[in-house]
């Protein structure tokens, strides 16, 4: 693909071969795992519990260095979370694993009461989110945890956009006091970011900007979906259409001085994420910007469906939330 | 070491004294619950008056035991008896479930130093006691000098969780680790076997691989006893049944599951009016207090 690179923004220091055919891909699940093997070297509070799928959510990396400071919990996942808040309260740092529609999924209440409510630093990472789980079907596709956790106080809601940023994301998340939620998703997923881009918990990242002059639509956009969100923007920048997009890694705490900042510029707003629209990333920006600065807005993400089996590209096309999607999303607010 | 004829009789006048108090909390407070507390205030007076090691002054003492309430809605005695300890005033138990509060209706680790996990949802508490004994062995091994108290209900064992954690402390084989059930056989619906039957509780426990000591609730030679024989037991996790009477102390409200959420003035009024189960308590926990004195001076 033949791309203007300074269309990229700079201090984002992305990879600059995002656009080509053959651009590195490792599930976001990976970067979790090299991050949980760095914390746990660095901080010997760090521990690790698993519900009976240590590969899969790749604690194998740190199970297989700190034998001792691992759990195998068993197909238990209520009382993974609440076994960790236990631990927590002596002073470790509890990182749970499962598929997140098991762990947050299942364990919903036992991670309001014994992990948010009792205010203990548990690590809650949630791996297979989204439709791109695919063939697996709609049992084992967490379309709704970003909204069950988001609305918990207390809870840091963070969903890196590559395997890059999950391990920044991992070692950020042992080291802040907070419960903290990091979503991963399963498929092989293009590395965007370099070990040189920029990651605050909190802080969104411009990874898309018009090289001069003011954006005319904000795309917002969350996970592996940024990587679709800016094929969507390499589209319409041969179309003549300039857009703007944020990396909002983080959901909660929402960067709520961007997402204004980017209201402010562009007048028009999308989100991108693989999520129920009900409760989301998109939610989230729309309670900022109803209450702030209200601009049109359009969402791309579920709405109101379960998933089902498929490959995960085909997936994301039945689900509208494809590049083309994203594309047609933005011209058409462009007509606003 | 066995509890003496004097050591006794203060754990007898204290736990009445517990009682008392926690029935004049609730009589301030117009609800919360009345059967639990009661039937569990001899348990809990033994534990903070003569087996805990904790600091009431010091409450984040590193080196304390832990006591883990699982089935929080039994903080009446728990605020009763720590106030009695020395960790807060009695006059705070006035407090209970108003706003601004540190006594909140159910227990919140965040409010009330020494409180060691907020709860009230039921069946979490004994995973959260089992993370505990866990951190504690990865930190101190097998020779740690701490233990780990969890209070749990039975009603409570209906919930999955707690056979969940049951299984992961029987596979970690964790020794400082003590469940105290509280065999009053009601719950709110009514007694526990017609509403979800727990029988054979002792055999459930044992196939867990945990070691299980059976007692009755209100002897304090007893609950002694089985406190030094679970803590003597190595590389098991320990349970101790302890069969209590719900609402011990108030023999018109004793065995009755409508006193389980109930509080006096707020009761089922077939026995005792309304209007008059408050006093009613009061009168027969101070006969009672009375007898007991009685007893041990004689």
């Amino acid at each position: 693909m033949n791309v203007t690179i300074n269309m990229m923004y700079e201090d984002s220091k992305l990879n600059p071969h995002l656009f080509d055919t053959d651009v590195e891909q490792i599930p976001i699940r990976q970067g979790f795992g090299e991050g949980l093997l760095s914390a746990g070297e660095i901080d010997e509070r760090v521990v690790g519990l698993c519900a009976d799928l240590t590969d899969s959510t790749k604690m194998n990396l740190f199970k297989e260095k700190f034998p001792e400071r691992f759990i195998e919990m068993g197909v238990a996942e209520q009382n993974l979370a609440s076994v960790a808040s236990g631990m927590a309260a002596m002073g470790k740092i509890p990182f749970i694993t499962s598929y997140a529609m098991f762990s947050p999924g299942r364990n919903w209440e036992q991670i309001r009461t014994t992990i948010c409510y009792n205010n203990v630093p548990v690590k809650i990472a949630g791996s297979h989110a989204g439709v791109s789980v695919g063939p697996d079907g709609g049992t084992h596709q967490a379309i709704e945890d970003i909204a069950l956790m988001r609305v918990i106080p207390r809870m840091v809601v963070i969903s890196p956009c590559d395997s890059i940023e999950a391990k920044k994301a991992t070692l950020a998340a042992a080291q802040i006091n907070d419960p903290t939620y990091i979503r991963l998703a399963r498929e092989k997923t293009p590395v965007i970011t370099t070990v040189d881009t920029p990651f605050e918990i909190g802080k969104a990242l411009t990874v898309w900007a018009p090289s001069e002059g003011n954006a005319e639509v904000g795309i917002i956009a969350t996970g592996a979906l940024v990587y679709k969100a800016l094929c969507s923007a390499h589209i319409l920048q041969e179309q003549g259409i300039r857009v703007k997009i944020l990396n909002m890694h983080t959901i909660k705490p929402l960067d709520v001085s961007a997402v204004i900042s980017l209201a402010k510029e562009t007048k028009r707003i999308v989100t991108v994420e693989e999520h129920q629209i009900a409760g989301g990333l998109g939610s989230a920006v729309a309670e900022v910007l109803a209450e702030h600065n209200p601009v049109p807005l359009r969402f791309i993400g579920i709405k109101d469906r379960f998933g089902q089996s498929g490959e995960p590209e085909e997936l994301l096309e039945e689900y509208g939330m494809g590049v083309t999607h994203i594309t047609d999303a933005v011209i058409a607010l462009t007509r606003v | 070491m066995s509890l003496t004829h004097d050591e006794i009789c203060e754990l007898k006048e204290k736990a009445n004294a517990v009682r008392i108090s926690l029935i004049e909390a609730l009589l301030e407070a117009g609800s919360g619950h009345t059967a639990g507390p009661l039937g569990m205030a001899d348990i809990f007076t033994y534990l903070y008056f003569h087996q805990l090691k904790h600091r009431p002054q010091d409450p984040d003492w590193a080196d304390r035991d832990r006591l883990i309430l699982s089935n929080g809605h039994i903080c009446p005695v728990l605020y009763a008896v720590m106030a009695h300890a020395g960790y807060f005033p009695l006059s705070e138990l006035k407090t209970l479930r108003k706003f601004g509060s540190r006594l909140q209706g159910h227990p919140h680790r965040e409010y009330l130093p020494g409180i060691e996990t907020s709860s009230g949802p039921l069946g979490s508490g004994l995973s959260q006691a089992v993370g505990m004994a866990l951190a504690d062995r990865i930190d101190h091994g097998k020779t740690s000098s701490k233990f780990f108290y969890c209070l749990t209900g039975d009603g409570e064992l209906d919930e999955g969780q707690n056979w969940e954690a049951i299984q992961l402390a029987g596979k970690e084989r964790l020794h400082t680790l003590i469940t105290i059930v509280d065999r009053n056989n009601i719950q709110i619906d009514g007694f526990t076997e017609d509403v979800m039957p727990l029988e054979s509780l002792k055999d459930k426990w044992e196939s867990f691989g945990w070691h299980v000591i059976e007692i009755g609730g209100h002897n304090f030679e007893a609950i002694d006893t089985a406190c030094d024989q679970a803590q003597a037991v190595f590389d098991k996790p320990s349970v101790i049944i302890a069969y209590t009477i719900p609402s011990k102390g108030v023999p018109e409200f004793e065995r009755d599951f409508r006193w389980h959420g109930a509080s006096p003035g707020k009761g089922p009024d077939d026995i005792v009016p309304k209007g008059e189960q408050g006093i009613l308590a009061l009168k027969r926990l101070r006969t009672l207090g009375e007898r007991v004195c009685n007893e041990c001076n004689d």
